[in-house]
C-alpha cells in the first residue's frame, strides 16, 4: 500500500511537511481527549484537530492536486469552510446539553445559573 | 527517491491519524457519561475524514475528496441530533 503521486521536489517537501504537521496536531488533540480529567476540559481538546489539523491536511491536499493538474485546485476549501463553521456550533450545543444534564442531577461541580437566579430576585 | 520519501511520509501521517482515531474510539467506548461518548464520536468522524483526504493525496484521485465531504456533512448532522437528544430526550419535537 506504499505509493505516492509523482510530484516535483518542492511540492513533495511542502505536501510532506503539511501532512505531518496536520496529523501530529490531530493526534495531540485526541491525546488531550484521552488524558484530561473532566468533560468540560475534554470538550476543548478535539477542536485542535478540527481547526488547525484539518486546515493543514486540506492545504497539503490542495498543493498536491494543484501540482498534479498544473492549475489551481481549491475544492478542498469547501471542507475547510464547512468544518470551521460547524465545529463551534456542535460543541457549544453539546456543552449546553452537558451543563443542563449536570444541573438537573445537581451533583457535578457546575457553575451556578446566573440568569435563573437574577430572575428569581 | 522523491516519490519514496513522500510515500513514507504519507504512510506515517496515516498511522498518526489512525492512532488519534483509536484514542477517540477509546473515549467513545469507555466515556463515563453520554456526552463523553458523543464527543468521542465527533473526534472519530473528524479523524476518518482527514484519513480519507490523505488517501486522496496518496492515490491522486478526487473520489476520496467526495467521500470526505459526505462524512463531514453527515457527521455534523449526527452530532447535532445526538446533543439535542441529550438535552431534550427527543430529536424532533
Amino acid at each position: 500500500m506504499i505509493q505516492a503521486p509523482d510530484l516535483p521536489l518542492w511540492a513533495a517537501i511542502l505536501v510532506g511537511l503539511l501532512l505531518l504537521a496536520g496529523s501530529i496536531t490531530t493526534l495531540i488533540g485526541s491525546l488531550g481527549l484521552l488524558r484530561l480529567k473532566t468533560f468540560y476540559e475534554r470538550v476543548h481538546a478535539p477542536t485542535l484537530g478540527a481547526t488547525l489539523g484539518s486546515l493543514l491536511v486540506l492545504a497539503a491536499s490542495t498543493v498536491c492536486f494543484s501540482a498534479l493538474q498544473s492549475r489551481p485546485v481549491v475544492h478542498e476549501l469547501l471542507i475547510g469552510v464547512f468544518v470551521t463553521l460547524t465545529t463551534p456550533v456542535t460543541l457549544m450545543l453539546l456543552a449546553r446539553a452537558a451543563i443542563y444534564r449536570d444541573r438537573s442531577e445537581g451533583q457535578a461541580p457546575v457553575p451556578p445559573d446566573r440568569l435563573v437566579k437574577n430572575k428569581r430576585e | 527517491m522523491n516519490t519514496l520519501f513522500l510515500a513514507l511520509v504519507i504512510t506515517a501521517s496515516q498511522i498518526l491519524l489512525g492512532i488519534s482515531m483509536l484514542c477517540a474510539t477509546w473515549r467513545m467506548l469507555r466515556g463515563p457519561r453520554a456526552q463523553d461518548r458523543v464527543l468521542g464520536l465527533d473526534a472519530l468522524y473528524l479523524g476518518a475524514m482527514l484519513l480519507l483526504v490523505t488517501y486522496g493525496i496518496q492515490t491522486g484521485r478526487t473520489l476520496y475528496y467526495e467521500a470526505a465531504l459526505a462524512i463531514g456533512l453527515l457527521g455534523f448532522t449526527g452530532t447535532v441530533a445526538l446533543s439535542k437528544f441529550l438535552m431534550r430526550g427527543e430529536v424532533i419535537e
